[in-house]
């Protein structure tokens, strides 16, 4: 029973949202309303399981001292002030001038827009040091990256300024965005969806049963 | 307080780039305030805009007085909604380890869903809207194409279909067959080319905006 | 000496420093600076003369340290903040038709926004934001807002502000149900989109602050995507302008215009070609050109400067790395491994 009936589940939730695209009308249509409006409540509490586990778990580490345990309690206090402040605040809790709003202003941008924009660094780091013409392939790769890099700032035209316009190195980043670059992501783009298709058309039949897990 | 806000917000930017030198407190005291400060974001974000607004609302919607004096709903309760929060209680019965298995309801729930709307999605989207503007007269519909749109129109059609064969796996990449793969693979190599060329463009966007907050917002500096 | 005592005293001179300038900012005796176009020209040239230095001692076989490239990265990104060079900035064919589907809409048009990013992205979409705001309070269209990752509404809240800011929109006293709303979040994703496909209350019974669907005038009669006229999708990944594309263009034919980080738009491109979009900003680039479409000098146009130094920082460290590369290899010893 633990797993025929997610199988059931799966196949008979899958099943409808395929005939509900060919038969757009009752029930099909109702279902599709119903399970869309479950998967948004289904999905918020996943996102719940996720923070309420990532709580357990440094709670956890700072019940056994674990190494770096203090940063457990840095967690948790993040989350409680920003929790407390976020309920205290009801509904208009994003709005201006609210202090869930200073706290997503001066802590939550400068922490995770920090956090991605480091990786500037290391992309340029990795550039000199290992992004080499080895072969005919890898130089290819270099070059689209070389003309699409310089035509697409301002820059790029101001060292070609020289040439007529359709030859600048605009006019050169935008044919290759345009044709080689689409048909190279065309080919991946489709790879990709025939291999989704398939995968879902398992997943639904019940061929498919690995996200069960193991056990009974 | 505008003050402390900006030291603040300068504090946490510099203890992130501060690993740029080596792994230090300073940093990994700031990425543990993110982890709990993100947690925490979510958590309320998801229970005003989801648990309370769509659910809680949609079942016990609010009242209102209307022009005869009634008291009403102000929209129709939506019962059904009862069934999508069982699911999610359901689901977060998995920090429960005796009866943990029960969250495989609603994981089957959210994969059948996410099986079932994608199968078609991308098949429509991603397959056949694609092959129906990669087949197409290469001189353009009533022949009135400019070399430019011709010449792009063949790049399309060769790239396209010499990068599905380098995917194909179930025929030895040879002979007639082995060509095809390998023109495939250099037009892949020019996508990953400026793909790489946009990663760069995206990275330096952001580090730019971080910039201009330690020099224009934080330190003023900027004229 | 220890290092790290070494650590702590350049940590305090530091401080000691960025105390000393905050403190002239805050009273007022500091207003910033900005080099003159001459003496823009000679740092720039002094920075790329000490690359050729860099290629001297790589070609030597001596890599710089990681630490150096990350100088080199910060530095080409912050100076031109203080250079006044101006730059030509051209129109991509896909900018121009994202704008002209925009500038074909009638007064009193109905735009749906979807925010569909998070701050580390707003370098990027900020911009892009701004000024389609702009353009759409300025040309009398209104404009519903929406977001599926959380912190969209947010950011548009923001953007909002910054248009508002605008004289021009200011004197035209716009209200928010009445020429705006902000619906707020909702999770599930693509699932968002295919049920505000029959009905978009059912997705957002309330806007971003509790206020009832009902009660906002402006979106009293707009039922699903058949009642929209212009979508525009700003988005940073998943949930994103893909999924828009899957179901509010393939399932019901809405105009689909996309701003996008430039790490998600080469993807895009072939939704482009099919004529699924009707056109892309792609990045920081992308941003700066819809600025000069729209009008409003924003932030797209003002670090374009930075956007072209970093660029050319990291392409002169590829050349380097491989100029040495190539003359290694045919040394027949490589101690650049």
């Amino acid at each position: 029973m633990r797993r025929e009936i997610p199988l059931f589940i799966t196949g008979v939730v899958g099943i409808v949202f395929v005939l509900q695209y060919f038969i757009p009308h009752f029930p099909f249509n109702k279902m599709n309303a119903w399970f869309s409006d479950w998967f948004s409540i289904v999905q918020a509490c996943a996102i719940w399981l996720g923070v309420l586990n990532l709580l357990k778990i440094s709670f956890q580490n700072i019940g056994r001292r674990k190494d770096d345990w203090g940063y457990a309690i840095v967690i948790v206090v993040s989350f409680l002030a920003i929790s407390i402040v976020g309920f205290a605040e009801g509904e208009a809790f994003r709005d201006s001038g609210t202090s869930f709003t200073w706290l997503y202003d001066y802590i939550y941008t400068p922490l995770s827009s920090s956090m991605f924009a480091i990786l500037a660094f290391f992309v340029a780091s990795a550039s000199y040091r290992a992004f080499r013409a080895r072969n005919f392939e890898a130089t290819l790769l270099l070059l689209a990256a070389f003309f699409v890099m310089l035509g697409r700032v301002p820059i790029g035209d101001v060292l070609t300024s020289f040439m007529p316009d359709q030859l600048q190195l605009s006019s050169l980043a935008t044919w290759i965005m345009n044709f080689p670059q689409t048909a190279g992501q065309r080919a991946i783009m489709i790879g990709i969806a025939l291999g989704i298709v398939s995968t879902s058309l398992r997943i639904i039949l019940g061929v498919e049963r690995s996200h069960l897990g193991g056990g009974d | 307080m505008e003050h402390i806000a900006l030291w603040v917000a300068a504090f946490l930017t510099l203890g992130i780039y501060s690993f740029l030198y080596k792994d230090n407190p300073w940093y990994k005291l700031c990425e543990a305030i993110f982890v709990g400060i993100s947690a925490g974001y979510w958590f309320v974000t998801l229970f005003w805009d989801n648990i309370y607004g769509k659910f809680w609302l949609g079942v016990f919607p609010d009242t209102t007085t209307n022009a005869t004096g009634e008291i009403v709903y102000v929209s129709t309760p939506d019962y059904w909604l009862i069934v999508g929060a069982v699911l999610g209680f359901l689901m977060l019965l998995r920090l429960v380890p005796k009866i943990g298995w029960i969250s495989r309801w609603p994981l089957a729930f959210i994969v059948g869903a996410t099986a079932g709307f994608y199968l078609i999605n991308y098949f429509s989207s991603n397959v056949m809207a694609q092959v129906q503007d990669t087949i197409m007269p290469l001189f353009g519909v009533g022949y009135n194409a400019s070399v430019y749109d011709i010449i792009g129109n063949v790049v399309i059609a060769v790239g396209t279909f010499t990068g599905l064969i380098y995917f194909f796996f179930s025929k030895e990449h040879k002979g007639a067959f082995g060509g095809a793969a390998r023109v495939g693979i250099f037009f892949l190599m020019i996508t990953f080319g400026a793909a790489f060329g946009y990663t760069v463009m995206s990275r330096m966007s952001l580090l730019i905006g971080r910039m201009d907050f330690i020099f224009g917002d934080w330190l003023g500096l900027i004229g | 000496m220890s290092t790290r005592t070494k650590e702590l005293i350049v940590l305090s001179i530091v401080t000691v420093f960025c105390i000393i300038v905050y403190w002239f900012k805050a009273t007022g005796r500091m207003h910033g600076f900005q080099f003159s176009t001459g003496m823009s020209i000679v740092v720039s040239a002094l920075i790329f003369l000490s690359l050729v230095v860099v290629l001297i001692l790589t070609l030597k076989g001596r890599l710089i340290g990681r630490r150096l490239v990350f100088l080199y990265v910060a530095i080409g990104v912050s100076l031109p903040f203080f250079m006044s060079i101006t730059q030509e900035i051209k129109i991509s064919p896909e900018v121009q038709t994202l704008y002209d589907g925009l500038a074909e809409l009638p007064t009193g048009s109905k735009v749906l926004v979807a925010f569909d990013y998070d701050p580390p992205s707003a370098p990027e979409l900020q911009p892009m934001a701004e000024s389609l705001l702009r353009y759409c309070f300025n040309n009398d269209l209104k404009v519903v807002v929406m977001g599926l990752w959380p912190q969209g509404p947010q950011q548009a809240n923001m953007a909002i502000e910054a248009a508002m800011r605008d004289e021009s929109i200011a004197s035209k006293n716009l209200q928010y149900g009445v020429d705006w709303v902000n619906l707020g979040f909702q999770s599930g994703n693509e699932f968002v989109i295919q049920r505000m496909g029959s009905e978009f209350k059912s997705m957002f019974p309330t806007d971003y602050a509790g206020r009832p669907y009902d009660e906002l005038e402006l979106v009293q009669n707009v039922h699903n995507f058949s009642n929209i006229d212009y979508v525009f999708n700003l988005s940073a990944g998943f949930p994103g302008t893909i999924e828009w594309v899957q179901v509010a263009v393939d399932r019901y034919g809405v105009k689909l215009g996309a701003g996008n980080t430039a790490v998600q738009a080469p993807q895009c491109y072939p939704y482009l070609r099919s004529g699924q979009l009707i056109g892309i900003l792609g990045g920081m680039n992308g941003a700066a050109e819809f600025e000069l479409l729209t009008g409003f000098t924003g932030k797209g146009t003002k670090f374009m400067l930075s956007q072209s130094f970093a660029h050319m920082i990291v392409l002169s460290f590829i050349l380097i790395g491989n100029v040495a590369f190539i003359i290694d290899r045919r040394k027949k010893k490589s101690p650049i491994r």
